[in-house]
């Protein structure tokens, strides 16, 4: 009646229902939580390049250049089931060719328990800024926006935008020298 | 009984969320630290909701069975509302164009098979130990077998 194996079944399958059990409740404490922060974004540094795309196709595109000052606080975002924050700063605009252009050019894990308080000064962006041809130069709207997705321990997968974003125009002329 | 209610669960699934595998297992540590190995997803992939920078796609390529699954890095959509974009792996130095078929240089909407929303940890490493194992999953078959046949009252 009560062997080796029934014990061990009864044992294993709590534990395992409590587990699960456990983790919802994770889930459905932090479901609900507001994930919006303020950032502050500005470009002091801003510069546009015609030069072959070796990395596509190999045709000459629209390559942009900036630097970028960042500001946010993003401390109260952490609770126990946030487990990462993916912090990307992305660029959209469009074109005459493309509707809708997003290019990702910066972007920062932050893990629970590092510093989440941002504040960089003249940053280089990570990521080439190529255009799908020539749409950037003289571009009168771009926008940045800071945005995060939320790795959680067990739940969704949201993804958020700041609130404050920045618009800056590219120069009507490419710079030729090196940058 | 049990099969076919898994398999109704599973097609009815795939009806739910529209991506022809609802439900995947991280296989690959490209994304550390946010998935490891083992790692379940939950995948949708609507149509009406299309794909943006920053997202976490899974997306099948020509000549590889496996899918992977990456971030967006880059996105550009005509005025017909066809896009291209390029992913990358949030643990590799590099985008993804290496690992594209040959002379592929964008990923469109007809690679996806999903995006991901939502996650559980470690769940996934029962299937890849009998995956990778399948002395355990003989053991294990072979032991249920067994303990129906033995325990029958």
């Amino acid at each position: 009646m009560h062997s080796f194996l029934s014990r061990g079944n009864a044992i294993i399958a709590y534990s395992l229902s409590v587990l699960a059990l456990l983790t919802f409740f994770c889930f459905l404490s932090t479901e609900f939580l507001d994930y919006r922060a303020k950032a502050k974004i500005s470009t002091p540094k801003i510069l546009v390049k015609n030069v072959p795309d070796y990395s596509a196709s190999r045709r000459e595109n629209d390559l942009g250049y900036l630097t970028f000052d960042l500001q946010a606080d993003l401390t109260p975002l952490f609770n126990w089931n946030v487990k990462q924050l993916f912090l990307y700063l992305s660029a959209e605009y469009s074109t005459p060719n493309n509707a809708l252009n997003q290019v990702v050019l910066w972007d920062k894990i932050i893990l629970r328990g590092e510093n989440a308080l941002l504040d960089f000064k003249n940053m280089n962006i990570k990521y080439y800024f190529w255009d799908d041809g020539h749409g950037l130069k003289g571009n009168p709207n771009v926008t940045l926006t800071l945005s995060w997705n939320i790795i959680p321990n067990a739940g969704r997968l949201p993804i958020i935008q700041s609130i404050g974003s920045h618009s800056f125009k590219f120069p009507s002329e490419y710079t030729t020298d090196r940058l | 009984m049990i099969v076919s209610s898994a398999l109704m669960i599973w097609k009815g699934l795939m009806v739910v969320t529209g991506s022809e595998s609802p439900i995947v297992v991280v296989l690959s540590g490209s994304m550390e630290p946010a998935f490891h190995r083992g790692d379940l997803l939950f995948l949708t992939n609507y149509q009406q909701e299309p794909v943006r920078v920053g997202e976490i796609v899974v997306f099948k390529v020509e000549g590889r069975d496996i899918p992977i699954v990456h971030r967006v890095l880059k996105l550009h959509e005509k005025k017909n509302g066809t896009i291209k974009f390029l992913t990358k792996g949030d643990n590799n130095s590099v985008d993804d164009r290496g690992l594209y078929a040959q002379g592929q240089l964008w990923l469109t909407n007809k690679d996806v098979v999903g995006r991901a929303r939502g996650f559980l940890p470690h769940v996934g490493m029962v299937t890849i130990l009998m995956n990778e194992y399948p002395k355990i999953k003989f053991a294990i078959l072979a032991f249920l077998g067994l303990y129906v046949l033995v325990h029958r009252e």
